[in-house]
């Protein structure tokens, strides 16, 4: 007996955590799940009734729904790669040997550390029509830089990407700071003994090695992206702005649930965004410990 | 020793006439300015009333109620609601809570307290259920359909405040000649703008053929409608151009600043003015529609379930009673539900609007809950929010037209 439970020490002690995590996360989602294929869509006790897909086709008849995706695809687009430059060349200057490093790294890191409603609000300030940057520009004989930021119909999801690359440009560059470090210093001593040097050693030994941190940072990057709500909320409102201009399926998803207390269809919603973020994750989480499974 | 103490606390007790420490607990979305003071004032006279009541403030800030709401829906469906909540007349209280099956009636209360003679007979329909049960009482009235204006800058333009939308448009063509914005707006979250395409859509179609949009008497793809989506499209045009980007008193303040001539919003913009010290401002009824109270009412009711139902049904009867409202009506800034305040203990906006209410036609306001369920309010608002942006008039009404069709069926 007691070496049967010495053996499974492990398992009870992880039971606790496994029961809860099994109820609250993956019985929720199940829930979830089943909830989107009924028509609960009032504030009510009792159960809905099984009504099959109706309210993803309605969620693809909702011309909010499509502005919805078409914005989340455009913060992707801006955001991701924002994140990925300025991480990576931010990166790269520290570990080149500048002087003072640390104080450089803390200040680049530091804004990781504020809440996205926090950078909402002073950015909402920054990128107020008639106030903030477009008064520093007029100021500074920048006129032409003036713009309407988040309130653009068509572009403002984009005004959105800035203070959220602004916020995680710095976890990247510490993303790609632990990249550097680990790659063996023998390589370049190497490679400079065969006369490769500069940028040449960068293309061919830097950039490689630093794939796979890069795609971690995608995958990191990319469900944030995914999922953003309260930067788009503190800055543009609940209700996306004007025309749905900075609009992101989870502010609907808000609203349709909260606000309209049509629950199935806020459901569908939530179970949309979470198929999206799972097609990011699962083939990743599957490579990486494929990957460990080998080593 | 410890006998004698527990002696000593029962003794007291029953000279006292010991009661259980009772809770009430309150829940609404008023915790800034006027309006928190407002129902401090009114827990006060709760609490001078009854002594040994525990009075538990359950607001949530945030969102003009939008942020209360979730949070109230969630409480309600897990089966702990407070003992008594914030709720607008009409479609909010009936659509999202009454049709659920959350609420008891309230008829003991308007019987006790007498309530149906105080009240306007119109108001009665948005608080009493088709079998002829109330389920709310009424706290307070606010006015949608408030034309706001700085009188200087009208009168050095040499314009009195427009009478109807053709006249509005042209004294707004007489201030942008002169570089002052006609229409100042915010409507950061749309509302703002919902709520002026309600006063269009009173002013077109009547308060009669306006109430029936509500209940399928009266048809979404008429000309009319046609007609007030292109009157909000011009008068759009004639706002400040950052309006997205403004909340409704961010507005006011352009009205302040006479930058902006005028403005449309419910009558809390009065305790904005004041709080900010401007007394300048002129006010009319939204143009076209005088004659018409374009109203709402916070209301409170009882929730099943309501833990400490003996104390809430002793709030409901101070919220009916005329002390009740005229102490907490006059800090907020909104007027009584009762017709027997008495107009000396309010300021001069609310006397104008007490007038007016006693013998004004009401007709439910839109953005403020009380004309369309909350699911019919929203997909508004999105045609709308669609509708700033795209101005296209022929699919604002489709989208409108078919969310009537939903809402009704």
């Amino acid at each position: 007996m007691s070496r049967f439970f010495a053996r499974t020490v492990p398992f009870w002690l992880i039971l606790p955590s496994l029961l809860l995590v099994l109820i609250f996360v993956y019985g929720f989602i199940i829930n979830t799940g089943w909830i989107s294929l009924t028509d609960q869509n009032r504030l009510q006790l009792e159960a809905g009734k099984f009504v099959g897909l109706e309210n993803y086709q309605a969620l693809w008849q909702n011309p909010r729904f499509r502005i919805d995706i078409r914005n989340t695809v455009i913060f992707s687009l801006i955001f991701i790669p924002g994140c990925l430059i300025l991480g990576l060349t931010s990166a790269l200057l520290i570990q080149s040997g500048i002087k003072g490093e640390g104080i450089f790294r803390t200040i680049y890191l530091a804004p990781m550390a504020i809440s996205f409603i926090v950078t909402g609000v002073v950015w909402r300030w920054l990128m107020n029509p008639s106030a903030g940057l477009n008064d520093l520009f007029a100021a500074m004989g920048l006129g032409f830089l003036q713009n309407v930021w988040y309130t653009d119909p068509t572009w403002g999801i984009a005004a959105i990407a800035l203070p959220a690359i602004w916020q995680l440009s710095g976890y990247t560059m510490a993303l790609y700071l632990a990249g550097l470090r680990a790659i063996p210093k023998d390589i370049y001593e190497a490679a400079a003994v065969d006369g490769a040097a500069g940028f040449y050693a960068f293309r061919r030994i830097t950039f490689p090695l630093l794939l796979p941190v890069t795609l971690s940072a995608i995958i990191i990057l990319g469900h944030i992206s995914l999922k953003v709500f309260d930067l788009v909320v503190a800055i543009a409102g609940m209700g996306g702005g004007p025309g749905f201009s900075a609009d992101v399926p989870a502010t609907f998803m808000f609203q349709t649930t909260f606000q309209a207390n049509r629950f199935a269809e806020g459901s569908a919603i939530s179970i949309l965004l979470l198929l999206v973020v799972s097609l990011l994750v699962i083939p990743y989480l599957y490579f990486s410990l494929r990957q460990e499974g080998q080593r | 020793m410890q006998t004698k103490n527990l002696l000593l606390a029962i003794g007291m007790a029953s000279v006292i006439g010991f009661t259980p420490a009772a809770a009430l607990e309150i829940f609404s979305w008023w915790t800034t300015g006027g309006e928190a003071a407002a129902l401090k004032a009114l827990f006060d006279t709760y609490g001078a009333e009854y002594p040994n009541a525990k009075l538990i403030n359950a607001a949530v800030a945030g969102g003009a109620g939008t942020n209360a709401k979730a949070v109230l829906k969630t409480r309600v469906l897990g089966g702990n609601p407070p003992d008594s909540f914030q709720v607008h007349m009409g479609a909010e209280l009936f659509d999202t809570w009454v049709s659920g099956g959350f609420m008891e009636p309230v008829d003991s209360i308007y019987e006790v307290t007498e309530l149906e003679a105080a009240l306007p007979e119109q108001l009665l329909d948005y608080l009493r259920s088709d079998e002829g049960n109330y389920y709310a009482v009424p706290l307070n009235v606010h006015r949608a359909n408030v034309l706001w204006y700085n009188q200087k800058v009208l009168a050095d333009a040499g314009l009195e405040p427009p009478e109807s939308w053709e006249e509005f448009l042209s004294a707004a063509e007489t201030l942008k000649a002169q570089g002052i914005t006609p229409l100042a707006l915010g409507d950061n979250g749309i509302w703002a703008t919902t709520q002026i395409l309600e006063t269009i859509l009173l002013a077109q179609l009547g308060p009669e053929r306006y109430r029936g949009l509500w209940d399928g008497s009266t048809v979404w793809d008429s000309p009319e409608v046609t007609r007030a989506l292109e009157i909000l499209s011009q008068v759009l045009d004639n706002a400040n151009a950052d309006h997205a980007a403004r909340s409704w008193d961010q507005a006011n303040d352009l009205v302040i600043q006479g930058t902006a001539a005028m403005t449309i919003m419910g009558d809390w913009a009065v305790a904005d003015y004041e709080a900010k010290n401007f007394t300048d401002y002129g006010y009319a009824p939204v143009p076209g529609t005088a004659g018409i109270y374009d109203g709402s009412s916070d209301t409170f009711g009882l929730p099943k379930k309501a833990p400490d139902r003996e104390e809430a049904l002793a709030w409901l009867e101070l919220v009916a009673s005329k002390e009740g409202q005229e102490v907490f009506n006059t800090v907020k800034g909104s007027i009584c539900a009762r017709t027997d305040c008495d107009p000396e203990k309010f300021g001069e906006y609310q006397r104008w609007a007490m007038q007016s209410w006693s013998q004004d036609e009401l007709v439910p306001s839109l953005a403020h809950g009380a004309a369309a369920s909350e699911a019919w309010m929203s997909q508004i608002d999105n045609a709308i929010n669609l509708f700033v942006a795209r101005k296209d008039i022929s699919a604002t009404q489709a989208m409108l037209v078919r969310a009537a069709q939903e809402a009704l069926n």
